[in-house]
């Protein structure tokens, strides 16, 4: 009997971990339950109260795999926290009685795959490495697809005419990209998704406001996490930008990025700090209308990236809205705040023209 | 030269090598003043909210060093031995730089960094060479540092050997040094568990190597030295106290996970958590900490063996 394989829940890109469990492993994925409100009433129960609210999330996310039936959960590692979620998740599963295998990729080195391969073994002692090699190929090119198009919606939904036709183009992309068997059929179904969203007929103005969006990862790839900011602004008629996703691909190179920031630190201050800051002072550079910062409640890396932030703010007077997210982190607060910042925007640039 | 070095984070457990070390190259140290509520509140003005307590009490000790010294020294160290850093002492030069950047801080620094290869050696000697001293005189002065530091140590872990034979119940105390000896905020429960009737025994001051080997026991796959090393003395110690209290600056990061674990695998201990921060300070702590003390004596009228 295959595995039955979960990953919690993390923006769409489901998507592309279904393709390579299916297809690259050949053991069945549980696609976790969309994350609802119980989701995270689950994971704050269980988990810590001071644990950062991407640990909530995925916790409560793996709750709901495990009663959707998965048998194995597969956990990630990172530079922050996020190094520590596999080890304390597991612990809290099991002392809640569930029963699953658990395969932590704390241990694994993503820049070196080779370090992939013990834990591959564990989903599926069988599986075949031209089979994984093939299916990780074209997830890799899911993500750089839905990347690519997730930049596109947001930069231009906030103009469209007739309402819904670029949530429409993107979900039908998704549709396509979960039927395919390959690369190939991924860059075909990229390829329309993109004509089908330039045609698409928009009211855009010449020097529409432009907000970009900067920090923690994953409150900020989250569109749950961070309770869709940004398609509300930019349904405000505004261009989003934001650099930071799964692919990495518009992030420049670290070594880059040092060069870039060198006024305002000396050192890499950690995880992702350097590229949050090095996006804010991109923003500030170009002349964008404002910066919003997003983060979970108590991110130590992205706290100390605010002292900076705001010392780019005062040099090239950009407007920071600061975002701190957790569990109680209200719809109707975040609004106001939103409605406030985007009031303020449009003040400041009638002020200056 | 006068140096300064703010009584703060990793000062509670460096400052012997650190202080050594200048001194060995004729340069003034000074110190800022022990913790006070005035020293958390001017850090709080410096910090944002959400910084852990520890961070703020930095920044106050930072800004009253300022004006009286010429020149402070704040290291950047990403790495100790088996683990990473909490990212906040690698954030630490640029943070203390970008928030005092009104006031124009002269600083002094060195980075450790050991994945980058990057070890402590070298990075003094470049500090030595940026006090304007030479090779020699710099590599000398970090060798008797060096043994200044591993006195240290050793008489830590001889005291903390004392307080584990102490005839009275003990409470081991795992928390990072810059909570545990602070003067305001982990002093005062130091000196409660005292006038219980306890003895305090600190994990932190424990020997670091036999604690990072002894920590697989309890923990595989802990990206943090220091909080690795903690858990070491859990696994060291746990069988040899009556009590264990985690403390903690709010909000820790790697704490808020940690503790965690300690908690729901360290079963054969009461464990008392202690979280602190700048607006309650250890008012609310003080009243759990004396009725966990409560606990533990009835429990041991009682007959438990422990």
């Amino acid at each position: 009997m295959p595995h039955k394989v979960s990953f919690p829940q993390f923006g769409d890109y489901w998507i592309p971990f279904e393709h390579l469990v299916t297809r690259g492993l050949e053991a069945e994925y549980v696609v976790p339950p969309p994350m609802t409100k119980r989701t995270l009433e689950l994971g704050g129960k269980y988990s810590p109260d001071t644990a950062c609210a991407p640990f909530k999330y995925t916790l409560g996310s793996l709750i709901e795999a495990l009663e959707a039936g998965a048998d194995l959960l597969v956990e990630t590692g990172g530079a922050c926290r996020l190094g520590y979620y596999g080890e304390l998740q597991e612990q809290i599963l099991r002392d809640l009685g569930y029963s699953f295998e658990f395969v932590n990729l704390a241990g694994a080195n993503y820049s070196k795959p080779l370090t992939l391969l013990p834990f591959l073994k564990k989903i599926n002692p069988h599986y075949s490495l031209p089979r994984f090699a093939m299916a990780g190929l074209a997830a890799a090119k899911m993500v750089d697809g839905m990347d690519a198009v997730d930049d596109f919606v947001r930069k231009n939904i906030g103009f469209e005419r007739e309402a819904g036709a670029f949530e429409a183009a993107r979900a039908d992309f998704f549709r396509e990209l979960r039927a395919a068997a390959d690369r190939k059929e991924v860059s075909a179904a990229l390829s329309r998704c993109l004509e089908r969203m330039k045609k698409i007929p928009t009211d855009k103005p010449e020097r529409p406001y432009r907000i970009g969006v900067v920090g923690e990862y994953y409150t900020i790839m989250d569109p749950f996490s961070n309770h869709n900011l940004e398609w509300e602004l930019a349904k405000k008629g505004m261009v989003i930008e934001r650099w930071m996703n799964l692919s990495g691909n518009r992030l420049e190179p670290a070594k880059k990025v040092r060069e870039k920031i060198r006024r305002y630190t000396k050192y890499n201050m950690g995880v992702t700090c350097m590229s949050t800051i090095d996006c804010a002072l991109t923003c500030a550079k170009k002349g964008y209308d404002g910066i919003i910062h997003v983060k979970s409640f108590g991110c130590t890396p992205e706290n100390d990236a605010i002292p900076v932030l705001q010392n780019i703010s005062r040099d090239y007077k950009i407007p920071v809205l600061y975002l701190s997210f957790d569990l109680q982190t209200g719809e109707e607060g975040l609004s106001t705040r939103l409605e406030a910042f985007y009031d303020m925007v449009v003040m400041r640039k009638r002020a200056w023209s | 030269m006068k140096i300064g070095i703010p009584r703060a984070l990793l000062y509670h457990y460096y400052g012997p090598l650190w202080e050594a070390f200048f001194r060995a190259l004729d340069c003034e140290v000074v110190l800022s003043a022990p913790t006070t509520k005035a020293t958390v509140e001017r850090g709080s003005r410096r910090s944002i909210d959400e910084a852990c307590l520890s961070s703020k009490i930095y920044m106050g000790h930072a800004e009253e060093l300022l004006d009286r010294c010429d020149a402070l020294f704040v290291p950047r160290m990403a790495d100790e031995r088996e683990g990473i850093m909490c990212s906040k002492f690698e954030a630490l030069y640029d943070l203390t730089e970008n928030t005092f950047r009104d006031r124009r801080p002269a600083l002094v620094d060195f980075e450790i960094d050991r994945r980058a290869k990057k070890g402590e050696r070298k990075a003094f000697v470049s500090l030595g060479k940026k006090l304007g001293k030479g090779r020699l005189a710099s590599n000398l002065a970090y060798f008797s540092a060096l043994r200044a530091f591993e006195e240290d140590r050793s008489r830590r872990a001889a005291a903390l050997e004392d307080s584990l034979n102490a005839d009275k119940f003990k409470f081991l105390v795992l928390a990072h040094p810059y909570v545990i000896f602070d003067d305001y905020v982990g002093r005062p429960l130091v000196e409660l568990i005292r006038a219980q009737g306890a003895e305090p025994v600190f994990g932190c001051d424990a020997d670091f190597a036999s604690c990072l080997q002894a920590s697989y026991r309890l923990t595989e796959s802990l990206p943090w030295s220091f909080s690795r090393a903690l858990c070491g003395a859990a696994v060291l110690y746990a069988n040899r106290v009556d009590g264990i209290v985690l403390v903690s600056a709010f909000p820790c990061g790697p704490d808020s996970l940690v503790n965690e674990i300690l908690i729901r695998r360290v079963r054969n201990r009461p464990i008392l958590q202690l979280t602190l921060d700048a607006q309650d300070g250890t008012a609310g702590a003080e009243t759990r900490l004396e009725s966990f003390a409560d606990i533990i004596r009835m429990r041991r009228e009682a007959g438990h063996e422990r």
